[in-house]
This record gives C-alpha cells, structure tokens and sequence, in this order.
C-alpha cells in the first residue's frame, strides 16, 4: 500500500504531499525533510528505492522536480516506479508548463489515480476525463 | 440586491487565487512567514462573506498553506460548508481541503454525515466519486458506522467509475468499523469477477490487504485468484495477485504445488521487469513455505537464480538492487545455489551504489561457510581499505564482525586469524565501532581458552603501541579497544610473558588522558598484574624486581587518584594503599605472592544476557507482599524516624562485638560452598581455573603450538593474511595427510575394490585449528521459556481477523445438505425503488459437477422476479455458470416489489439442477424477505424530523429489549447497519432514529439508554414487523 506521495524540488522545499495514511500535521515536516534529504542525496548512478524506517521510498527525477513514494514493504518497488511515470506522463499531457500554479488540479489527478493508497486508474484519459468536465463547468 | 452581487463580483476580482498566492510567497523569499500571515488575515477575512466563490477560493488557497504546515483547523467549519456547494466545481475544493485537513480528532466531521450521505447518492457521479475520494482520506468509526450501508449499496452501482472507488474505500470501513466486513464480504468477492477490469483491480486490491494480515481467511477465494491470474492482462492486477498467492500458500502447500507452473511459465514469457520480480518472489516464498523434499523444484530455484542474475549483471541499478534483495531471500532456504554466485556478489561491493553495496554484504552474511570465511572476509577488509566515507567503513565493519560472529562462531576455524583480523580493525581512522570491537575482544578471549595465550600477547602490543590508537584526538571510538585490551591482559596475565612491561605500559602519564572508565580499568588490571609479577618473582630471596614493581606503581599511581573521575580516583587510592602497605611487608622480606594472588584468584564466567529475566520465581515469593508492614497513616510523621533508629542500634553494636572463632568461621564457609554448589544460580569457580595459578591445566595449552611463528610486534602491519596463508597450507597439509591414509587402506584394500576419488573438500572435512571449547553462556537450569508475543495488541487489523467461511448472521442461509449450500442477501435498490436486489452465492458441496442450474420464483402478489423480456410469467432463469465442486459463485436477481402495504414475504423458489449423469432434481426453498430489506438508509434533518412527528400522521408502538448489555453506541450502530437507519440526533440518555421504506413510508424510533424503543410509522404493519426484526437480531447476541 502507498502511504504518501510528495513532488519536491530540487532545494527540497515541498510542492505537493498526499497522505493515504494519516500523519500528524507537526510529524509531517520532519518527516518530509528527512525523506527528501535522504533522496535528493542521492547520485543518478544509484537506485531509486531507499530503506527508510518501516517504509520503503521509491524517487524518480523529472529535471527539477522529485517525485517521491512512500510504500510498505510488502508493495511492488518496480510497480511504483511505473506509477510514478504514468502520473508524471498524465501531467505532461494536461499542463502545458508549470503545475505549480494549479495544484488543485495536480490533486485531482492524484486522486483519481490512487485511492486509499491503492491503484485505481491508470489510463491517462479516463483520468482526466474529471478535470475535462471540470473544464467546461469553468468556461 | 443587485448591486451587492455586482459588489461582490468586483470584490473577487481583487481577491487572490492560488495562482497569486504561489507567485506571492515566491516573490517574498526574505519574509515569507509575514506575507503569509497578511494572506491568512486576508483569507479570514474572505471566508466571512456570504459568497460561496470567494469562499471557495479561500478554501482552495488554505488547502496548500496546510501542506506548507500551516494550521488551518480553524476554518474546518468554512471547509464543510464549501463542501455542500451545489456546485460541483467548489464541492471539489471543499472535499479536497477535507481530505487534506481533517482528521479523526475534527469535531465538524460529525456534520458531515448527512451532507456525504446525499452526495454518495447525487445522480451526478463525480459527486459521488469526489465523496468517495474524500471519505478515504478522513472517515471516522462514526462515519464508517453510518455509511456503511450506503457505502455497500454503491459497490453494485451501474457505472464502474463509482464501483470501483466504493470498492476501495470499503477497506478504509472495514478498518474502522470491522462489524462491517462479514456482510460486506460476498458483495466485495462478488465484485472479483466484475466486467470491468477497474472494478476488478480494485477488489482485488482489497482483499490483497485484508488477506496479507489475515490470511486463512480467504483461503477458499484461491480459485477464484487462480481463475483471474490466468485470465488477467493487467499487470498491476497480477502483482497484486501473485502477492497474494505470497501470502496464502503457507497455510495451504497444496496451493503453493499448483502455483509453480503457472508462475515459472510468467517468468518466461512476462517482459515486464515488475512482474518478472514479483513472481521470482512468489516462488521463492512458495518453495520455502514447501517441505524441502521436492527435489524436481530445485530446477524452479535455479531458473529464479538465473533470472536473479540477469537482473543483477543489468546496467540498472534499480534491478541490480532488486535483484540482491530478492536473491538475499533465496539465500535464507538455498544457500548453495546462491553461492555459487559469490563472484558476481563481490563485485556488487566495488558498486558506486551504497545501498547496493549494502545488499551485497548482507548477502555475504549469509553465504559465508567455514570454507570462505576467510577468503570472504579477506576481500572485505580490502574494501575497507578502500571505502570512502566513514558510514559506509563502519558498515563494512560491523559486517564483518558480524559474518564472523554469526552462530556462535560457528564459521571461525582459526581464532588466531580473528583475532588479528580485530587488531587489524583498530587501525581503522574515525570509526565509531571501537566498542564492537572490543566486546569481541573480550567475548573470544573468555570463551575461547585456547586462544588466550595469543590473545594476550597481542593486546599486550596494542597496549604498548596504545598512542598509535589514542594520538589523534579524532579517533576517539577507537580507544574503547583499550578497554578490551587492558582487562585481558590483566585477567589473563599467567599468559603474558613479559607482564613488567605491560604494567608499565598501562601506568604511562598518557592513559590519564583517556576516557574514565578505561583508567578504571586500567588501575584495576594493573593490580591484577601486579599481583602477577609478585608470583612471578615468588621464592626468590631479597626479590629485587618484586620490589622495583612495587615501587613503579607507587611513583605513577597518584596520577590517578587525582583523577577526577571519581571511579578512577577510588579505584587508584584503594591500590596504592595496598601496594604501599606491600611494599613494606616486602622490605621486611614477608612473603606476600600469593596473599595478593589470592585477591583476584577465581574465573568469571560469561553469563547469557537474559539468564537473569530467566530466572524463575521460587515457590511461596510473593514480590509484592510487603517485607516491613507499611507504618500505619494515623502515625505522626516525627515518631518515625525515632523508631527506626531505636530498632536499628541495638543490631549494629551485636554484629559488631560477635567474636567468631576460626573454627566456626571454617564451618560457615563450608556451609556456604556447600550451599554455593547446590545453587544452580551461582556463578562457580571451575575447578579448573583455580588450579590455574598453581600449574596450568592441561586443557590450557592451545594444541597447535604458534610456533610457526609470525612476528608478533610488528605494529601497523597487517597480519590476517598471513593466518589465511598458514591456514590454506594447514588445510592442504591435513588434506594430504588425509589422501595419505586413504592410500594406505587402499593399498591394504587394493584388489578388493576401487574407491571413488576423493572430491572437492566438503564443509566437514575442514578441521578446526583448535580443539577450540566455546564457553557457552550460563543459564538458570530451570529457565522459563519465553514468551515473547510480537503481535501488536494496537494492529487495527487484527480486528479484521473474522472467519467469513462461519456462520454469517446477518446473511441468511440455506442449506440442502451435500448438495448446495445459498447464501443470501436483500438489498433495496437505490436506482430503482419499486425494486430490491437479492444476490445470491451457491456453493455446490456435492462431489459432482453442477452443469445447469436454473432458478425460479412463483410470483406472488406481493412480489414477482424480474425476467428477460419476452419471458413468460412463469419461466425460469438459467443460473449463467456451471459449478465445480467444492466452488462457490453468484448471481443476482431483480425482484420487483409491488405490494401496497409490505409484510414480511417468502418467495416460494426451486431450482432446477443436473449432474454428469444427467440426473434432474427439483429444489425448493423459501426466501425470507424481512421488512429491513425493504429501509433504505435516508439522512433526516431534525427539524423536518420533528415536524414529522409533529404532523400526527404517525401511529406509534414501542418496545423493550431485554437482558442487553452493550455501549449505547453499539446498539445504534447495530440498528443502523442491520436496519438501514439513520441517526438524526442524539442527547444524552436518548437518541432519534429515522429511515424510509422504498415505498417513502416513513419509520422514526426513539431509542433511549434504557434499552426501550418509541417507535413511530405511517404504516403500522410496517412498523410491528420492523419492531420485531430488531428484537430479533438483538436476542442473536
């Protein structure tokens, strides 16, 4: 099961995070930045999944922005990395540039991508086929 | 009016969007906590308004303060009421700010319930989906408890987008309200074989989770899983599975058998790395959990091996990771196959990848066998040569003490080597590890005999060359060796053989620089030392030596009684008042060797570290009886102190004048030592090790003589290697030896037969360099096994542990006995209200094939089945499966109600079925159709509640439960689950419940703390088969 998604940049500061299991507000922080800290140090030559207390972390690096997975040890490590990828790949088609500024619409996707810390979708356009609606709704 | 929209609409205008907020923080890099605060204020500010999108908005932009950690429960109550915006566009952001921000601890959760409940029904799906999505990220056991129902309705939905969500979060509800699983259970293994593929995932996915905590109790879905994964194109859907296989065939290796073939065919043909990993995982889990007497699977084994090594020789890292983990698992049950791999596993180890290189070397953990462990061990300390970065060198260290002192030291076959490997250790700068080093120091020079005259010659170096390892105030972990070294060189010093010289190597100015507690072990083992020399000069007249020694430690002990440590200062006064006292028995020539000998005679043991814990309670010891009874509370504080005092005194002045002569003294010590050996709990002396200071024992002296002499005090050269060379050489020289007597009885024997030549050296032939006797740890005789229970009494899953194959209450059941057993379900239909669903499982329980199944209703008044079109009234359904035996499966059926006033009804069935030999046979059954069936949960205000009541329509009954003693909580939210009702309102003692009947009649009860109900209905017969029911299904408990 996936306990929580976070996307950072490259100077570790936080742009999105999704908790399937809940964390403390105050934990959050410092677990953040110590899982960040412990992927961002992390050379290309080495691999993408890390041991971290219970959890296991999965990365994956888009030029500046990490994507990284926070799973039990009993999840696919191969198996999120594609995750990763394919959610990745659905915010390429959707954003022509910055998400940042529409992160509402990043969580979107998330959610209707993994529910409960488990995979629910993973074609990209019944994925979107949300935020389509929400779309016209808007114009 | 007018002009305040168009107010408000210019007022938007001017307000901030997230967009804004992003690009504002970023632009206020050097006071950002202050423009956050203005935001805050400003968004405080906008929530006030009346305007749903300025609300909305505010909300949006709360949502991502909260995930820069940002407090924003204030504006819990704001975020409830954006999320019942009709619109959907805000409702999204309000459930978004929910899922993200409230937890279990959110009080205005409780508002939620009515407002989730409409939306799970909206017609709109992305209502229901967006409700859904939230719900799984803040549902509470309250929250669980009342939309259950609603919840289960959903997972038979018409549109797979809403089934498959429904799906999932029903796990979250199981967790927090397991009550909810059993009913649950046949729907959700229902939905295993959904047409669509999402919806399918899903339930797999749920039963994955519940079945990896509780495995035994879906065993019986593991045909179900087989059909799917020989069926399932989707790969994540087939991890999925084959994880669950994973965690089932232990409790059944029948499964695990049938497993294999499939499983090896996906690692031959699967393209798919994730998958290739998952299955090469499940066989191995498989194999293991099988008996070990399956020796066609070792070809299984191997191919897992092989694949493994694909993975690990890939340029990708993440594979070459991967690979080592899963290989790390083989290793556990086929150690050999793995290591036949130890090339490519130390090359891992030259890996840029640190956590490869990690993996790698715990895979040498455990492939290490008397045979490598040096070679191993070799190419280990040359990485620690290399290794750049201490957290990796402290790494490999810790590895390789650990690879070496794994069971026991059962893989070392020459200590003489480990222990040089430990010197070699300390030369290592900055590690953190001297402590490990050192207990393992101590812990093979006490339990290893035979290594003792070695050991000590070498800690006797370490000592003499102790600046090497102090001189660098850096390496400070480092002088833990010290420790080690000072206490063996004391307590064994009979080996030493040049004991002056240590002493004075311990007495040097310099060790005052040191940590205390080595100085405290310094000044004791330097006594003991002492001690040595005295005997060592014993006999001799007028011992000049003796004398110097005495002298030495009376020139340098003073240093240390000004320590300012205050062990070190005890310690150091007490000595150098014995050794001053010494030396003046010395100048009167008094033999003095073997009363200071005797000070530290006797050999300490190791002791297991749980011997104490063990030690079991003695019969008629009460640990918590009081020893003095309490002084009584009504005792004035100032008397106490007087009394102890006056009891105490005259017990001191008698111990102190009892003059005991030698006689009795000797008795009471004879006693003692009596009673000393009848105690199983008390540490001896061997008889040996006393006899160690008169003569060395004969099991003392190491049976290879070190002869072969390596030089010794050579500081900073490493010498293992040269013990790796001795011992090859040893080896090849037994093993000719060896060769040697075989052709000698094959010489005698020549003629008769011809003996197979002697392979490959195998483990049992390596020999043990020393006839080395491992001192095992002392334990109480009578020690208690232990009960360490791992099993986490928090784990909210053991809750879930529930036997669904049981008898389900809440289900009801039919059974003709060896023939078919049904379970059945009645649901009211929210799409459709004139109708209710009834699902059914048939389980054939016959030993015969079930080829056709058909199944009919007789259509009464009250209720009718609903057929295909252009059916007859009376014609019956053909069940679309065929039955295997032993399997279960389901089907549903629509039947339409029409009845004006609904009373319980039976629908009078029977069902048609035919074996292999063709044979025809008519079953009849009754399916009892109770009011409940016919409640579906709808929410209730409390002022449409009251004016309800107040309208006079409804008529009213009531009713007591007897004899029931559960939480109040509890009984509603069983009248909840089991009679699809509502709570509106609850106060104190009392609480209102409401539901409505599908043809919109209305039931409201008035449940109160005393166990009775007020109830009130529109429809009387109605409402006395409802009473009725509930008392029923609370007389089941």
């Amino acid at each position: 099961m996936i306990k929580f998604l976070l996307m950072v940049n490259k100077q570790g500061q936080t742009r999105l995070s999704k908790y399937y299991e809940q964390v403390e507000l105050g934990k959050r922080a410092a677990l953040e930045a110590d899982v960040v800290r412990g992927c961002l140090a992390r050379r290309k030559e080495e691999c993408s999944f890390v041991e971290y207390k219970d959890y296991k972390l999965v990365y994956r690096q888009y030029a500046a922005l990490f994507v990284v997975v926070g799973i039990t040890e009993n999840e696919n490590e191969l198996s999120i990395y594609e995750l990763v990828h394919n959610f990745v790949e659905v915010l390429d088609k959707y954003f022509s540039r910055v998400i940042m500024f529409n992160l509402d619409k990043v969580h979107i996707i998330l959610d209707e991508m993994i529910l409960n810390g488990h995979i629910v979708e993973t074609n990209k356009n019944r994925i979107l086929a949300l935020l389509a609606l929400d779309k016209m709704a808007e114009s | 009016m007018a002009l305040k929209i168009v107010k408000g609409s210019i007022d938007r205008m001017f307000d901030k969007n997230l967009q804004d907020l992003v690009r504002g923080i970023r632009n206020h890099k050097d006071d950002e906590a202050k423009y956050i605060s203005t935001c805050i204020d400003e968004i405080k500010q906008e929530l006030k308004q009346d305007n749903i999108a300025v609300k909305a908005n505010a909300v949006c932009k709360l949502t991502y303060l909260q995930m820069l950690g940002y407090d924003v429960s204030w504006a819990a109550f704001n975020i409830v009421e954006v999320m019942s915006s009709s619109k959907f566009t805000y409702k999204r952001i309000g459930y978004l700010a929910a899922s993200q921000c409230f937890h279990e601890g959110t009080d205005v959760i409780m508002l939620t319930t009515n407002q989730i409940r409409k939306d799970l029904s909206s017609p709109n799906q992305y209502d229901t989906g967006v409700a859904l999505t939230g719900l799984s990220c803040f549902v509470t056991p309250d929250l669980a408890r009342d939309l259950a129902n609603d919840i289960m309705t959903l997972m038979s939905h018409t549109k797979p987008y809403i089934r498959k969500k429904a799906v999932l979060i029903m796990y979250k509800v199981f967790l927090k309200y397991p009550e909810s699983l059993r009913p649950a259970f046949p729907r959700l293994k229902e939905k295993l074989e959904d047409p669509d593929p999402g919806v399918q995932s899903a339930a797999v996915n749920v039963i994955c989770e519940l079945a990896r905590r509780n495995p035994k109790n879906y065993l019986s879905l593991a045909p179900l899983f087989f059909k799917l994964m020989t069926s399932s194109t989707n790969n994540w859907v087939l991890i999925k599975i084959i994880k669950l296989f994973g965690a089932l065939t232990p409790l059944e290796p029948r499964l695990g058998k049938k497993l294999i073939e499939p499983l090896t065919n996906l690692i031959h043909s699967t393209s798919a790395m994730s998958l290739l990993y998952e299955c090469v995982n499940t066989v191995i889990a498989v194999l293991i959990s099988l008996s070990s007497g399956m020796p066609n699977h070792s070809a299984s084994i191997q191919l897992c091996v092989q694949k493994l090594r694909i993975l690990i020789e890939d340029s990708d890292q993440n594979l070459k990771y991967l690979g080592l983990l899963a290989m790390s698992k083989i290793l556990k049950t086929h150690p050999k196959s793995v290591q036949s791999h130890k090339d490519l596993i130390l090359q891992c180890l030259d890996d840029k990848d640190e956590s490869i290189r990690l993996r790698a070397l715990d895979l040498l953990y455990g492939m290490v066998s008397k045979k490598n462990l040096m070679e191993i061990v070799k190419k280990l300390m040359l990485h620690v040569d290399k290794a750049e970065g201490t957290t990796y060198r402290d790494e490999l260290l810790t590895k390789i003490i650990d690879i070496c002192s794994q069971s026991n030291f059962q893989y070392i076959t020459n200590f003489e080597w480990y222990i040089s490997i430990l010197v070699e250790l300390t030369r290592l700068e900055g590690t953190r590890h001297g402590h490990l080093i050192a207990s393992q120091m101590l812990d093979v020079a006490i339990r290893v005999k035979a290594i003792r005259g070695f050991a000590v010659a070498q800690m006797a170096t370490l000592l003499d060359n102790a600046h090497l390892l102090t001189g660098n105030t850096q390496r400070n972990g480092i002088c833990e060796v010290l420790y080690a070294a000072a206490w063996i060189c004391g307590e064994f010093s009979e080996h030493l053989e040049d004991p002056m010289q240590t002493l004075e190597a311990m007495l040097r100015p310099k060790v005052a620089t040191l940590p205390g507690h080595i100085q405290a072990v310094y000044v004791q083992n330097a006594a003991k030392l002492f001690a040595t020399v005295l005997r060592k000069h014993d006999g001799e007249t007028e011992s000049q030596a003796a004398q110097e020694t005495s002298q030495l430690l009376i020139d340098r002990l003073p240093l240390f009684v000004q320590s300012a440590n205050l062990e070190v200062q005890e310690r150091a006064s007490c000595i150098l008042q014995l050794v001053k006292y010494i030396q003046k028995l010395q100048q009167k020539n008094v033999e003095v060797a073997e009363e200071v000998t005797a000070l530290f005679a006797g050999e300490l043991n190791p002791v297991a570290p749980k011997a104490q814990k063990k030690v079991p309670i003695p019969e008629g010891l009460d640990l918590d009886a009081w020893i003095n009874e309490p002084p009584s509370e009504s005792e004035s504080e100032d008397e106490k102190p007087k009394a102890v005092f006056a009891k105490e005194e005259p017990k001191h002045s008698r111990s102190r004048h009892t003059e005991v002569d030698e006689k009795e003294l000797a008795r009471r010590r004879e006693v003692r030592k009596q009673e000393q050996a009848n105690n199983p709990f008390y540490i001896k002396a061997s008889p040996s090790s006393q006899k160690v200071y008169d003569a060395p024992g004969v099991e003392h002296i190491p049976v290879v003589q070190i002869d072969l002499s390596v030089p010794l005090k050579v500081p900073g050269m490493p010498m293992s290697d040269q013990y790796l060379k001795l011992e090859v050489e040893r080896r090849q020289k037994e093993k000719a030896e060896r060769k040697k007597k075989e052709k000698k009885k094959k010489r005698e024997k020549r003629g008769k037969e011809r003996k197979a030549d002697s392979g490959p050296e195998s483990e049992e032939d390596i020999t043990p360099a020393h006839q080395v006797d491992i001192v095992t740890e002392e334990m109480p005789e009578n020690a208690l096994p232990s009960d360490d229970d791992d099993k986490d009494p928090n784990d909210p899953h053991k809750a879930l542990d529930i036997d669904l194959d049981k008898y389900v209450p809440y289900c009801r059941h039919l059974q003709f006995i060896h023939v078919l057993h049904i379970v059945y379900d009645i649901q009211g239909n929210h799409q459709d209200e004139s109708k209710v669903v009834v699902s059914v499982i048939f389980e054939n329980k016959s030993d015969s094939f079930l080829k056709s199944m058909e199944f009919n209703v007789l259509d009464s008044l009250n209720s009718k089945l609903q057929r295909p079109e252009g059916a007859g009234a009376h014609d019956s359904l053909t069940v679309p499966f065929q039955l295997p035996p032993g399997q279960d499966t389901h089907a549903f059926l629509f039947v339409s109600s029409v009845s004006v006033s609904i009373v319980a009804v039976c629908i009078d069935c029977f069902l048609m079925q035919s074996d292999e030999s063709s044979t025809h046979e008519k079953l009849d059954f009754k399916l009892h159709f109770t009011c409940t069936s016919y409640l579906i949960t709808t929410p209730c205000y409390s002022d449409a509640y009251a004016k309800l009541l107040e309208s006079g329509d409804l008529k009213g009954s009531s009713l007591r439960l007897e004899g029931i003693n559960m939480p109040f909580h509890h009984l509603l939210a069983r009248i909840c689950f089991h009679h699809h009702f509502s709570v509106v309102e609850r106060i104190d003692s009392c609480a209102s419940m409401y539901s409505r009947s599908i043809q919109g009649h209305h039931v409201c009860l008035l449940v109160k703390t005393t166990v009775s109900i007020d109830a009130k209905c529109d429809e009387p017969s109605l409402l006395g088969n409802v009473l009725d029911e509930i008392k029923q299904t609370f007389s089941k408990c």
